[in-house]
């Protein structure tokens, strides 16, 4: 994957399988740093299965053998000098952190973080999810359940929605994202 | 730049539209894969393009939706479109620009695009 936010789209959507009601994504940058936690209050896992999870060959999916979300991940922070850490319990949630050097050569740059905002919220529509993007004084937050509650149902997956999102977003965290 | 509160405008002009839709036997549903093996292969980048594209051309009888891996990692990006009282066309290997194809030719036309499915390319 060319972009961190595709990442950040396919480890979230774990978050939605894991039957989360409220998922959240933090980036917090520094200097020199990014660090990007999911967090979910879905199913949890085990710790058989969390031991599992950094293997690219286990996967809970019946369609194809081998799981690449994770492994994905943890490949792109490690490769920068970063780390993947997953905390989880069953029933309560997971969440998952990764920390990158942002001025490693191998940084992957963020990409359309906006697009993985709206393809997240107008694809599942029953689940709400919080963007905090953050750097140092300078704050956004993208907060599904205040769109809906604007929306006054009109469906968020409706397609002129879901493009205002990802411009509205983009707008927004390019502010950060782009700043130094 | 956007503001939040823009999104009213967009809230007021697809009420009015719901209210006058026609019943939900003619919605046309169209489905991307937004797995791991679809989101590598720019299943994305299809997805933002289908819904301009929609939105552009004010198709109001239409939903996108996402689905998971189906099992044809390989064919990823993969597209289904299903028309009421048709059979499923299953596109593979979709770039945004077979899109606008799609969409005025199947969507609109009703002519599922041959050269763009599963039982074409995978052959
Ligand atoms: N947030 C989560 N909550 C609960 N279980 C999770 C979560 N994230 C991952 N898992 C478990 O870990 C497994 C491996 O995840 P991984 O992202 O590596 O691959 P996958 O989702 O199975 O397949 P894909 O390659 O399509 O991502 C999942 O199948 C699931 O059982």
């Amino acid at each position: 994957m060319q972009e961190l936010s595709l990442n950040i789209l396919d480890v979230a959507n774990n978050s939605v399988k894991a039957g989360a009601k409220l998922v959240n994504i933090s980036l917090i940058y520094d200097e020199n740093h990014l660090k990007l936690i999911i967090s979910d209050d879905g199913s949890g896992m085990t710790k058989e299965v969390l031991n599992k999870l950094k293997d690219p060959f286990y996967t809970s999916r019946t369609t194809r053998k081998v799981g690449l979300g994770i492994p994905f991940l943890t490949l792109l922070a490690e490769q920068t000098g970063g780390y993947v850490e997953i905390e989880s319990e069953v029933g309560a949630g997971t969440k998952i952190t990764a920390l990158f050097d942002a001025n490693s050569i191998d940084m992957l740059p963020i990409g359309n973080l906006g697009s993985t905002a709206s393809t997240l919220i107008s694809g599942s529509p029953d689940v709400d999810f919080v963007f905090h993007i953050s750097r140092g004084e300078l704050e956004f937050i993208l907060d599904s359940a205040e769109i809906k509650i604007l929306l006054d149902g009109v469906p968020v997956s409706t397609p002129q929605v879901a493009l205002f999102i990802e411009e509205y977003a983009n707008d927004n965290f390019l502010q950060i994202t782009e700043s130094k | 730049m956007k503001s939040l509160a823009d999104i009213t405008a967009i809230r007021d002009k697809m009420k009015n539209l719901i209210d006058t839709r026609e019943s939900d036997e003619d919605t046309i549903r169209i489905v991307v894969g937004m797995a791991t093996c679809g989101i590598a292969a720019g299943a994305r980048p299809v997805l933002s393009e289908i819904t301009a594209e929609i939105a552009r051309r004010e198709l109001h009888n239409v939903i996108v939706t996402q689905t998971g891996c189906i099992g044809i990692c390989q064919y990823e990006p993969v597209v289904e479109v299903l028309v009421p009282g048709h059979e499923k066309v299953t596109y593979v290997n979709v770039t945004t620009d077979k899109v606008g194809r799609i969409i005025s030719e199947h969507v609109i036309g009703g002519k599922p695009v041959a050269e763009f499915t599963y039982g074409r390319v995978a052959r």
